[in-house]
């Protein structure tokens, strides 16, 4: 009965959100490049479906995602628990990383393209920059927060590196790592269509710029909402583990 | 003799730079076997001295031997028995219990059976798929005690064992305590503010006193073993014990 109830709500406000932006279309007599009806960009989407750009586009993107992915959570986790474990080196290492923390992934791109030129590789590393940053962070505090208890047990027992860190330190700062890797996912992705936007020749980013050169704003309001889409199945499947 | 705590002060330096002695000049020599409480009021240094036997910290001056060999770092001859227990969430009983025979060069199977048979031993054989949060703390306290024992040990350090538990259950756990130092022969040392678990449980009963902390005398307990928590003879060493305290 809830899950009816959950489900019916989920429609009941997509419904009103597309009912209004219809009404907005049909009372404003808006140039429809400035604002596409509902209808025109469903029918956008279906074309883009059919003719298959959309699983072409979303297969490179979603390559590209793993690969940045992958590699900002391995480096990620790996730096992090040296660094958390090694309190005085991290003292050391922190003020860079807070300094180059909140800069925006793109800001880096002129840099990016002159040293990885063009194609794939700019999109994965601003991948990788928006997701290693709260994977190192959420790695270090996690292993910092260990209970002392649990090392002081280790202790007792005899284990010693390396099987401290993979027996204690790593399980024990698991839910916090997890959390980081989550909060990385949803960066990674808003950054990898930005990504895609500056400097690719396809991907879900290009297909926007692709629909606007091509002055066809039912695409890119078509294009918006499967990333939304995508984003959102990403991060429902990273909550299940 | 066995484990002998010679001239032992421990200090600690305070932010301001100030320094608190835990620990004064404490004297303590413990024969092989015995059961020794270490009994006062918080801040008489009680858990500190057991920590400094434990090797967790070193001593400011003086120094603690085990049998001839002065104790510098942590050994898996003596184990200690956190009042948190200090089982690892993630990991299921039998893992928990196998968790000190892991850094021991054991094969698998030999391993899960040795975590077996201390399971047994303190009656969680039902519940060795489960894990640390889904047992009531007596039940905790047991899975500690058994990976503690799997080890086996020659000393068992307990901080306050029992602290956390409720007053029946801490009954109990002592009643399981005594059988099992009977059946093992182990020398324990434990920390406790519970002056009738003192009496039950030690051969000698250690008073220490706060700021800084001290030995104030030790109280023989010559009771037989198992040992009635009502008879006239127990209450007279509870009497004693209270009187050392001005608690009369």
């Amino acid at each position: 009965m809830g899950k009816i109830v959950k489900v019916l709500k989920v429609i009941s406000s997509l419904a009103l959100f597309v009912g209004i932006w219809e009404l907005i279309v049909l009372t404003g007599r808006y140039e429809p490049s400035l604002l596409p009806s509902p209808v025109k960009v469903l029918e956008g989407m279906g074309e883009l479906v059919k003719d298959g750009t959309l699983i072409t586009h979303f297969k490179v993107s979603l390559s590209r995602f793993i690969t940045g992915y992958a590699m900002a959570i391995i480096t990620g986790i790996s730096l992090g628990l040296v660094l958390g474990y090694n309190k005085k080196v991290w003292e050391f290492v922190e003020p860079v990383v807070q300094l180059l923390r909140p800069v925006s992934p793109i800001a880096w791109f002129p840099f990016i393209v002159l040293w990885f030129g063009i194609g794939d590789v700019p999109a994965i590393i601003i991948i990788f920059i928006a997701g290693f940053f709260p994977t190192l962070l959420s790695t270090v505090s996690g292993v910092r927060k260990v209970d002392p208890v649990y090392l002081n047990v280790a202790n007792n027992f005899g284990i010693r590196q390396p099987h401290l860190l993979f027996k204690i330190i790593l399980p024990a700062a698991f839910p916090m790592i997890a959390n980081g890797l989550h909060i990385a996912l949803g960066t990674a992705w808003v950054f990898l269509v930005a990504g895609e936007m500056v400097g690719a020749q396809s991907g879900l980013g290009y297909l926007i710029i692709d629909s606007r050169n091509s002055l066809r704003s039912d695409l890119v309001l078509a294009g918006i909402i499967f990333i939304g889409i995508s984003g959102l199945v990403l991060d429902r499947l990273i909550k299940l583990l | 003799m066995y484990i002998s705590i010679e001239k032992v002060s421990k200090a600690f330096t305070l932010k301001d730079k100030s320094t608190l002695t835990v620990l004064d000049k404490v004297d303590l020599y413990i024969k092989e076997g015995e059961s020794i409480c270490l009994l006062g009021p918080s801040g008489c240094g009680k858990s500190t001295l057991l920590n400094l036997i434990a090797g967790f910290d070193t001593p400011s001056t003086g120094t603690i031997k085990i049998d001839g060999d002065t104790v510098t770092q942590p050994s898996i001859d003596r184990i200690v028995i956190f009042q948190n227990y200090g089982l690892l969430p993630w990991r299921n009983v039998i893992k928990n219990v196998e968790l000190g025979l892991e850094a021991k060069k054991l094969k698998r199977k030999e391993r899960r059976r040795i975590a077996e048979e201390y399971i047994k031993l303190v009656g969680l054989s039902d519940y060795k798929k489960h894990h640390p949060p889904q047992l009531s703390g007596g039940m905790q306290q047991r899975v500690a005690l058994a990976r503690a024992l799997a080890v086996e040990p020659k000393i068992l350090l307990m901080d306050e064992p029992f602290g956390a538990l409720d007053a029946m259950t801490r009954m109990h756990m002592q009643d399981e305590i005594e059988r099992i130092w009977q059946e093992k022969k182990k020398t324990i040392i434990f920390v406790t503010h519970d002056i009738e678990e003192a009496v039950f449980l030690a051969d000698r009963i250690v008073i220490m006193t706060p700021s800084p902390g001290r030995v104030k005398t030790i109280i023989e307990v010559p009771l037989p073993r198992k040992r009635d928590r009502t008879s006239l003879d127990f209450l007279k060493i509870k009497d004693k014990v209270f009187t050392e305290f001005n608690l009369k």
